[in-house]
């Protein structure tokens, strides 16, 4: 691998802290506030600890951040964000966006995106981004100055594109198709996931309720007293275990959630090269035109129909002066348009060049992040299993007393 | 197999094995003296002009001399059985007389002669019958030889026989004099006790039976909702190249355990919810029990006040007050008998019912566990094999 940041930098979102102040309108707001450490790695061989630096930041800056890497990069599937809003909960988790276990999950998303930028090799190298994490004030002003807003696409123009584009290149509406069909499986499977960690969290908690009954009920009872009231404890500890259990199943979801946004990403990129291929089509399509229109003039044919050559033949031709000025603008516009098509027609040679290196490197590393995924959600079927053939085990020996 | 309970002399306990139904009750002292083998099966439909109903078939076999023939079949229909458990209370008012099965289910969820109730109807009839044969008293009841050997029509001419109306309104009669009697303060201790041990017993186990049931359809709705996460990783393994087996593999993992959550369901129905449901019946029937033991104890109480003040006839009634002092006596022994021998089976069908939810958990988490070890085993195999083929040049 390349020499990217992550190699030269530890990074970490080490805190999130509640704040107030004011925003934009002056009205009083509460936000998070994460904290950034970076501190150099190649001191530490040599046996000291570099000194860590720090800033705070909050969701909105990191959002800034990325659109400003998406418009500069736009060949490249940015690492997305995690969601702004708690998405896909089940009734346990709050959707507050305040709650302590997202802002931590959030944390970790925003940590976890970092160094993904940090580990790309060609987002790291980006000075905004190196700003980002080491210097605190002024960030705001030095992305806005770099104008990168105005470079952004209008979704009218992309969408248009979208649908009127003639010959866009077949491995891009493939991986359309493959972006389209990768968020619908995974949004669906994150939804089904949170009704069924609901429905799991029911099944274990119902049987907190022998507890307290095995508990009364032994109250009563000489010789069945003592195996009830212990069978008892261990449906309590039966009970109490989902709650680590779905945690941890959180971040399973998190890391499918990773790669939701990603198929976002990928559709970026796709929609760009239909912009760009669509611009091609339209810039060829209306140097044709023009060419034809200084053929006509030149050779005094009419070809194709056109209101101007209508009326001249009603109201009379121009003088041959007026037409030779035309044709001579028309041959200059012509040959800027060669020029203009020569190099868009470089640079979509180019974008799909260094677009397709990075689908290919980012095909590679979500194979590999989501079969790790998979592995870790049995490892962690495998220790519920565990952890209930304990429970249960313990149960019947007490049941056996009674 | 030494997770049983220890056989004693007094009451041994058989495993409950779900494919022999014959092993589903506790045998009484010795267990090669049973002579009495009762089964209910193969329910049939009849309709007639008037109404539509189900009968049973009541197989017994038998080496009681008392029998003429050592095998019988009959067939019985719900009300037939009604009628024998009426009888059983009538000559035995302080026995405690098994639960039958609930007339009609009102939680709605069952409809009437569905398959499901006629099959859990059938269960309890047949424990109702087992149980009865189990008892060293009620096995010896003649209505109860009527009703395992007589025909359709010998049961109808025997049932129209005898103290019919006022027989079946005794209960109720004595039911509104005994709050009328009292038969409270002079009640010994012991029955005290017990009364109140079945008041709290009662509440208990009605909590019990709504858990489980709670337990039962929580797990459905886990099962539904996991029956469309599978297939999720099915469909998306089809967009997928280098890791479609990986999803393929999870989702066959998710429909094993699937399969393990329904075995899991059918243990709860099968065991713990029809027990714990004849517990809620049976506490019904022992607080009816003691009431009609208190209705016995009044019946003689208002006697002696009412004598209490007729000093010169006291001769006279000395023998009605003897006889009616046996009668509580003997209602007394005969009760406190029943009582110690239901509190020992209560302890052993508790013990091995709560004994058979926890190895049905056990199976069920041990068979999940399986599925996915072998899962992860694939994966890991798959991994090394892939570094292997990338270390050659």
């Amino acid at each position: 691998m390349e020499d990217c940041l992550a190699k030269k930098m530890e990074i970490t979102v080490s805190e999130a802290e509640k704040r107030t102040g004011r925003n934009a309108v002056n009205m009083q707001e509460t936000y998070t506030a994460y904290l950034i450490e970076t501190r150099a790695v190649e001191s530490q061989s040599e046996g000291q600890c570099a000194p860590v630096d720090s800033l705070w930041r909050r969701y909105s800056e990191f959002e800034l951040l990325r659109n400003y890497l998406s418009v500069t990069y736009p060949h490249i599937v940015v690492p997305p964000l995690p969601e702004k809003r708690a998405d896909f909960v089940w009734h346990k988790l709050s959707a507050d966006n305040m709650d302590p276990d997202f802002v931590e999950r959030r944390r970790i998303g925003l940590e976890n995106f970092l160094l993904r930028v940090a580990s790309h090799p060609v987002l790291c190298q980006d000075k905004i981004f190196y700003s980002f994490l080491t210097q605190e004030s002024g960030w705001k002003e030095m992305v806005n100055e770099t104008g990168f807003q105005l470079k952004a696409d209008s979704r009218l123009k992309a969408l248009n594109a979208t649908f009127r584009v003639k010959n866009p290149d077949k491995r891009f509406t493939e991986l359309k198709h493959y972006s389209d069909e990768l968020q619908s499986v995974i949004s669906h499977l994150l939804r089904v996931r949170a009704r069924v960690a609901d429905r799991l969290y029911g099944v274990y908690k119902v049987h907190g309720n022998y507890g307290r009954v095995f508990s009364e009920w032994s109250a009563i009872e000489k010789e069945m007293g003592d195996g009830l009231q212990s069978a008892g404890h261990h449906m309590d500890v039966y009970a109490a275990s989902i709650d680590d259990i779905l945690e941890e199943e959180e971040h399973y979801a998190d890391q499918l959630k990773e790669y939701l946004f990603y198929a976002e990403a990928l559709r970026a990129v796709c929609r760009k090269h239909e912009l760009m291929q669509y611009d091609l089509e339209m810039a060829a399509q209306d140097l044709t035109s023009k060419k034809q229109q200084c053929e006509e003039l030149a050779t005094g044919t009419v070809r194709t129909f056109s209101l101007k050559g209508m009326t001249s033949k009603l109201f009379g031709q121009e003088t041959p002066e007026q037409r030779e000025a035309k044709i001579k603008v028309l041959e200059e516009q012509i040959q800027e348009g060669e020029e203009q098509l020569k190099s868009k027609n470089l640079e979509g040679r180019d974008f799909v060049k260094s677009a397709w290196a990075d689908i290919e490197r980012f095909k590679e590393q979500k194979n590999h992040d989501l079969k790790e995924a998979l592995i870790s959600y049995a490892v962690m079927q495998i220790s519920m299993c565990k952890k209930g053939i304990q429970v249960w085990t313990n149960a019947k020996e007490c049941f056996s007393k009674m | 197999d030494t997770s049983l309970a220890e056989v004693n002399s007094f009451s041994p306990s058989m495993p409950i094995s779900p494919s022999s139904m014959i092993n589903q009750y506790k045998f009484e002292d010795e267990p090669e003296l049973r002579d009495l083998f009762i089964t209910v099966d193969d329910p049939e439909s009849h309709i007639t002009a008037i109404e539509t109903f189900i009968t049973y078939r009541v197989v017994t076999k038998t080496s009681r001399g008392e029998f003429d023939s050592s095998e019988y079949e009959v067939r019985r229909r719900y009300q037939d059985f009604l009628w024998l458990k009426s009888k059983l209370e009538e000559a035995h008012p302080t026995l405690i007389i098994p639960p039958l099965p609930e007339k009609f289910i009102m939680k709605g969820m069952v409809e009437r002669f569905s398959d499901e109730f006629i099959e859990t109807r059938r269960k309890a009839l047949h424990k109702f019958l087992n149980r009865i044969a189990d008892h060293p008293t009620l096995t010896f009841n003649e209505d109860f030889k009527i009703f395992l050997t007589a025909q359709a029509w010998e049961l109808s001419s025997h049932k129209k026989q005898g103290p019919s109306l006022l027989s079946r309104m005794g209960q109720t009669v004595r039911a509104v004099a005994s709050s009328v009697r009292g038969g409270v303060k002079n009640r010994p201790e012991m029955f005290t006790e017990i009364n109140d041990y079945m008041e709290t017993f009662s509440q208990k186990i009605n909590v019990l039976d709504k858990i489980a049931h709670r337990i039962y359809k929580e797990e459905k709705e886990y099962l539904n909702e996991m029956k469309e996460y599978g297939p999720i990783h099915t469909l998306w393994s089809a967009s997928e190249e280098d890791i479609a087996d990986c999803l393929k593999g999870v989702a066959s993992c998710i429909d094993k355990c699937c399969k393990a959550t329904e075995k899991r369901m059918a243990g709860l129905s099968e065991n713990l919810l029809p027990i714990l449901h004849e517990y809620v019946l049976y506490s019904e029937i022992l607080m009816g029990v003691l009431k009609r033991r208190d209705q016995i104890q009044g019946e003689l109480d208002s006697r002696v006040d009412a004598l209490a003040n007729k000093k010169t006839e006291k001769d006279l009634f000395s023998e009605e007050i003897g006889k009616l002092e046996d009668k509580v006596e003997c209602a007394n022994n005969a009760l406190k008998a029943d009582w110690d021998r239901w509190k020992q089976n209560m302890q052993c069908d508790m013990r091995s019912t709560f004994i058979n939810v926890a190895e049905n958990n056990l199976r069920y988490y041990e068979e999940c566990l399986a599925t996915w070890e072998s899962f992860l085993a694939s994966q890991t195999v798959d991994l090394h094999v892939e570094e292997d083929s990338e270390d050659r040049p």
